[in-house]
């Protein structure tokens, strides 16, 4: 690691700091810092900040940016109305890794990418304008949708894939003063020209809450698809509430992970599937809109049909549909 | 920078560079060595300790986030001669070949069976909202931060499995 300087923040204002690097659980920073990916001059340890809280909200749940992942998987409100929230994050990483990590810092964790990970290796998101070998060389974990000619890299969070699901919004209190509540789709800003910025948030800027709207009514599902049956990034994932009545689909909020470079939800494949009646046919139609415009890079083509397998079963399973 | 952390009930005052892990200040400062380094990269789980009474890899915590706060560490659970249940269950059952990565299962065990104990839900709970059975998928997926190169599984499982039900956990039937 490269040597910095270390502050605890003991309120809100000294996170706050334009010239700080926020660490929380450290479970990616101190990693990256450790490949010297990350060279950071100075860390500012918010974790003694009041931000741990999972409270109800006006209409939801404001989860505080502190709020561990096992905490708020193992939450009451969560795991009985959020599950699909509860299954992502329990689908994640391991059991000490979960006590550590945190919300906020799980959005903002940063991609897999073999070549972002191999520093004697040129990267566009880590020396923009230096290249991308992914597109031409081992891109099998990398994505197929969202990306731009200058990075294929995929946003590897679980539980941001079912907060996006769930039309999550994130709450930013920004350095200058002021706080946002942002969108998802506001708040992850696609490769574009430059793969170095993967969000909104600038120097100084701290996110300080999720907020979930209330529970939906539909059947919520989270299905991860990877190499091993545990302990393992998602190949594809699919979070999903889906609901039906009187034989049509009523209720339909598909996010994907492992696609893109940022939990990936696309409202025209929800609109193929509203007012229709299940049936198989109609759940390829769904994916054929999803994936109109996916493009594969050799190694990672394979996630093309296993996305659409995938959705297409979490779709039966939801709405009774036999296959 | 000067820090306290309390290390298995005794509290140690540490001068340590920001840039030292937690895994290192007890391993290279306070010379307890039983906590071990695989990766160093949060992959392998041999570092685990225990933080305030749950579960963390300690390669990837900087010592000076965690002033003033309990570790429990391998050599606290536990001596030769005065061994805890799960100590005493991993001999019995050679839940280990070359023990490299025992004293992180061990703790991590610690650490699980607690959560078990808090009704926490696992990948594998087929319910969210019931209370989690002490099962062997469960032992599995609850165990998958910690590897064994020498692939003593069975025998790890199996000294959870009867430590926790030493210390009376419940335990339905192991489900394969
Ligand atoms: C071996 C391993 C396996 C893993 N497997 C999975 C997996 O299967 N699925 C998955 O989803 N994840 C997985 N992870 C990633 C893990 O979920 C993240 O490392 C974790 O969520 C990051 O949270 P943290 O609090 O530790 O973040 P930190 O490491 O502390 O910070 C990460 C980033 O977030 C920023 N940050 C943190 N908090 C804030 C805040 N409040 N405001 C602004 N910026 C902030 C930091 O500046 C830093 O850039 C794995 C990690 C490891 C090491
Ligand atoms: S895909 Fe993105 S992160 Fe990977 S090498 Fe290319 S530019 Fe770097
Ligand atoms: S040494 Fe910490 S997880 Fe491997
Ligand atoms: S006993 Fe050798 S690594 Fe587990």
């Amino acid at each position: 690691m490269k040597p910095f300087d270390y502050v605890r923040a003991s309120d809100a204002a000294e996170a706050h700091d334009t010239a700080g690097r926020i660490i929380a659980g450290g479970t990616n920073l101190i990693d990256l810092m450790k490949h010297q990916i990350e060279t950071p001059s100075k860390l500012v340890d918010v974790t003694r900040l009041d931000m741990h809280e999972i409270a109800p909200s006006d209409d939801g749940l404001r989860i505080g940016a502190l709020v561990s992942n096992s905490d708020l998987a193992a939450h009451d409100t969560v795991r009985r109305d959020y599950p699909v929230l509860s299954r992502a994050l329990l689908s994640g990483a391991t059991g000490q890794l979960r006590n550590k990590a945190t919300t906020g810092g799980n959005l903002m964790q940063r991609t897999r990418c073999p070549y972002f990970y191999d520093t004697a290796q040129p990267c566009n998101k880590r020396q923009p304008g230096s290249g991308c070998p992914a597109m031409a060389g081992v891109n099998r974990i990398l994505a197929v949708l969202g990306t731009s000619d200058q990075c294929i890299a995929t946003h590897p969070s679980d539980m941001a894939v079912a907060m996006r699901a769930l039309d999550a919004r994130i709450e930013v209190a920004r350095a200058g003063g002021g706080t946002e509540t942002l969108p998802m789709d506001d708040f992850y800003v696609l490769p574009g020209d430059d793969p170095s910025v993967e969000t909104v948030m600038q120097p100084g800027d701290l996110i300080t809450a999720v907020h979930l709207p209330s529970a939906p009514t539909g059947h919520q599902t989270y299905r991860k698809v990877r190499d091993r049956s545990s302990y393992a990034f998602a190949l594809v994932s699919v979070a999903a509430v889906v609901d039906t009545d009187g034989g049509k689909i009523t209720e339909a909020a598909l996010a994907f992970g492992g696609l893109a470079p940022r939990p990936w939800r696309d409202t025209d494949v929800e609109q193929v599937l509203l007012g229709e009646t299940p049936s198989d046919a109609l759940f390829d139609k769904a994916a054929d809109v999803l994936l109109a415009d996916a493009k594969g890079h050799g190694g990672n083509d394979f996630k093309i049909p296993l996305v659409r397998r995938t959705l297409k079963a979490v779709l039966a399973d939801l709405t009774g549909v036999t296959r | 920078m000067q820090i306290t952390l309390t290390v298995n009930g005794e509290d140690r005052a540490l001068d340590v560079d920001p840039r030292v892990t937690l895994l290192d200040a007890l391993r290279e400062h306070l010379n307890l060595t039983g906590s071990k380094k695989g990766c160093d990269h949060g992959q392998c789980g041999a570092c685990t300790i225990l933080l305030n009474g749950r579960r963390i890899n300690a390669c990837l915590s900087l010592a000076v986030m965690h002033d003033g706060d309990e570790i429990t560490t391998i050599e606290g659970l536990g001596q030769p001669g005065n061994l805890s249940p799960l100590q005493a269950a991993f001999v019995q059952n050679d839940g280990y070949q070359c023990g490299y990565c025992t004293p992180g299962q061990i703790m991590s065990a610690k650490g699980m069976l607690a959560e078990l104990d808090m009704g926490w839900p696992s990948n594998v709970s087929a319910d969210l909202t019931d209370i989690p059975d002490l099962t062997r998928t469960e032992i599995r997926e609850r165990m998958s931060g910690n590897l064994c190169r020498c692939s003593a599984y069975p025998g790890i499982c199996q000294a959870i499995e009867d430590a926790a039900t030493e210390e009376g956990m419940t335990k339905r039937e192991a489900a394969e």
